[in-house]
């Protein structure tokens, strides 16, 4: 039998920019096994609700995670509005969809990135963080903020846009789009990259769907799953169909998110086109009671929020489940039998969020 | 600093940060903002790197890794402290796995504040950071330890 050895990998690694820490098991080049260890970023911030007022809590829901921080916020607003049962004014639910297609497309755009800094396509990578710049400058001149804007709050969105600045972002997205076809082009046809992600961390239908797995890499594996479709914010007056993939190894989740880009450009069309006139807030009076689950499809998948109150300012319990720590036993999965050298861009695959993951 | 001397390289580790920071470090690599031109570097190996670029606080599981990493790095080095939660904890400090900023393990030379820091503000810590590297490197020569012990 072959001797059997440990490589740890991690949690300062070269090719995330997160600590994320697998001791994995190895066979010559294969790895048979891979263990996750966690805790390098966890912070405990789900007790944080017993110290803070339930309003000021959106800022510390926003920074679960840097990249995905507004569908957070956004998300955390939904379940303390479900408590509460507030009838949000519809033009907010407009602009958060439009802020989180925004979201979702510079988050896809960084990971398309990152997967080919991963592969060593070194000239890639910078072409789609040049592109996510263009996305980032939407998202400061509405919000104020390049990454975590602060817009959302319980009842409502911070600021209003006018309906010129968002004709001009379709416009700008407009724009964007033949360059966005262009870097997509070369995720699709290039012989490096189909070469580097085809057949690799295989996950069957079967597989992605009894392990939990959420978001891309579950639609990569040919199931249709989109919480988009459950209609919160405005995506209930919105028309798209999700991305489904049938591969299910890299290069299907990387076909799944790179052709979300194109969905994001629609809705965000869509959503400026249906934008009522009226008041973006409300005022929000008196303290909840009760519990709530709000769900809302992130860049990376399915996040959950669950809060419960008891009628005073602070929360009693607050939860999260993020779509990266669902993802992870399908990545330990998929992980078996790769070669070393493979690792990087299969655990790049499902988009990892330790951030989000550990809180 | 009338011109760059030398091309230092950074070193980026993420503490306990929310990624936002960290995204930002990487958007100073990429194109619209592109230190490399100034021969500034990330690399992953401590032993190639000047400046440490830590985010994010302390927390029991990796005050090790960073006062790892610190300690690997040759010297003159310098620590630069990115975002709030490097420089105090941040929203973050009265969380239960928390213990404070970087400075709580290792010395800091260049404390960058924001939440998240904003590129313009990153490479304005790093040309900062540059400072204090010539400085130590002064030091060094003229036969003094590098650190100047507090």
């Amino acid at each position: 039998m072959t001797r059997q050895i440990v490589i740890p990998f991690g949690p300062q690694h070269p090719v995330l920019p997160e600590p994320l820490h697998l001791d994995l098991v190895m066979e010559d080049e294969r790895v048979v096994e891979a263990l996750p260890s966690i805790g390098y970023v966890h912070r405990g911030l789900e007790k944080l609700v017993e110290k803070r007022d339930y309003k000021d809590f959106v800022f510390i829901a926003e920074r679960i995670c840097g990249i995905c921080s507004f569908i957070h916020g956004m998300t955390y607003c939904q379940a303390v509005e479900g408590v509460m049962d507030l009838p949000v004014p519809p033009r907010a639910l407009y602009l958060r969809t439009v802020w989180s297609e925004l979201s979702r497309l510079h988050s896809h755009l960084l990971w398309l990135g990152l997967l080919a800094d991963s592969m060593g396509f070194e000239s890639l990578f910078m072409q789609s963080w040049r592109l996510r710049e263009h996305i980032l400058d939407d998202l400061e001149s509405t919000t104020g903020n390049r990454v975590i804007q602060g817009a959302c709050k319980v009842g409502g969105v911070r600021h209003d846009v006018s309906n010129e600045k968002l004709g001009s972002i379709v416009a700008g997205l407009d724009e964007l789009r033949p360059k966005l076809d262009d870097l997509v082009n070369v995720f699709v046809r290039d012989d490096s990259v189909k070469h580097r992600l085809g057949g690799l961390g295989v996950l069957t239908e079967q597989q992605a769907w009894e392990l939990g797995a959420v978001g891309p890499v579950l639609r990569a594996s040919g199931v249709s799953n989109d919480i988009r479709q459950i209609g919160y914010a405005a995506y209930d007056e919105l028309e798209f169909t999700p991305v489904v993939e049938t591969g299910g190894d890299c290069y299907a989740r990387t076909m799944v998110r790179a052709k979300e880009l194109f969905t994001s450009i629609d809705l965000i069309r869509q959503a400026v086109e249906k934008i009522p006139e009226g008041p973006v807030e409300m005022k929000v009076t008196g303290n909840p009671w009760g519990e709530f689950y709000a769900r809302s499809e992130q860049p990376r998948g399915e996040v959950v929020h669950y809060v419960k109150a008891n009628g005073t300012k602070n929360l009693v319990r607050f939860r999260v489940r993020t779509p990266t720590f669902t993802n992870l036993p399908p990545l330990l999965a998929a992980m078996k039998g790769l070669q070393l050298a493979d690792v990087p861009v299969v655990v790049l695959s499902i988009d990892p969020c330790i951030g989000c993951a550990e809180r | 600093m009338a011109y760059m001397k030398r091309s230092p390289w950074i070193i980026h580790y993420d503490g306990s940060s929310c990624n936002g920071c960290d995204i930002e470090v990487l958007a100073c690599l990429t194109p619209l903002y592109d230190v490399e031109r100034f021969g500034i570097i990330n690399t992953g190996n401590p032993k190639h790197a000047d400046i440490f670029v830590v985010t994010g606080s302390v927390n029991e599981q990796n005050r090790e890794v960073i006062r790892n990493i610190y300690e690997q790095m040759p010297q003159p080095k310098v620590v630069a402290a990115l975002g709030i939660c490097a420089c105090s904890g941040g929203v973050f400090r009265e969380c239960y796995n928390v213990m404070g900023g970087m400075d709580k393990v290792i010395p800091v030379d260049v404390y960058v504040p924001g939440c998240p820091v904003r590129p313009e503000q990153i490479i304005d810590g790093v040309v900062k950071a540059l400072g204090v590297l010539e400085e130590k490197r002064a030091r060094m020569k003229a036969g003094a330890p590098a650190e100047v012990p507090a």
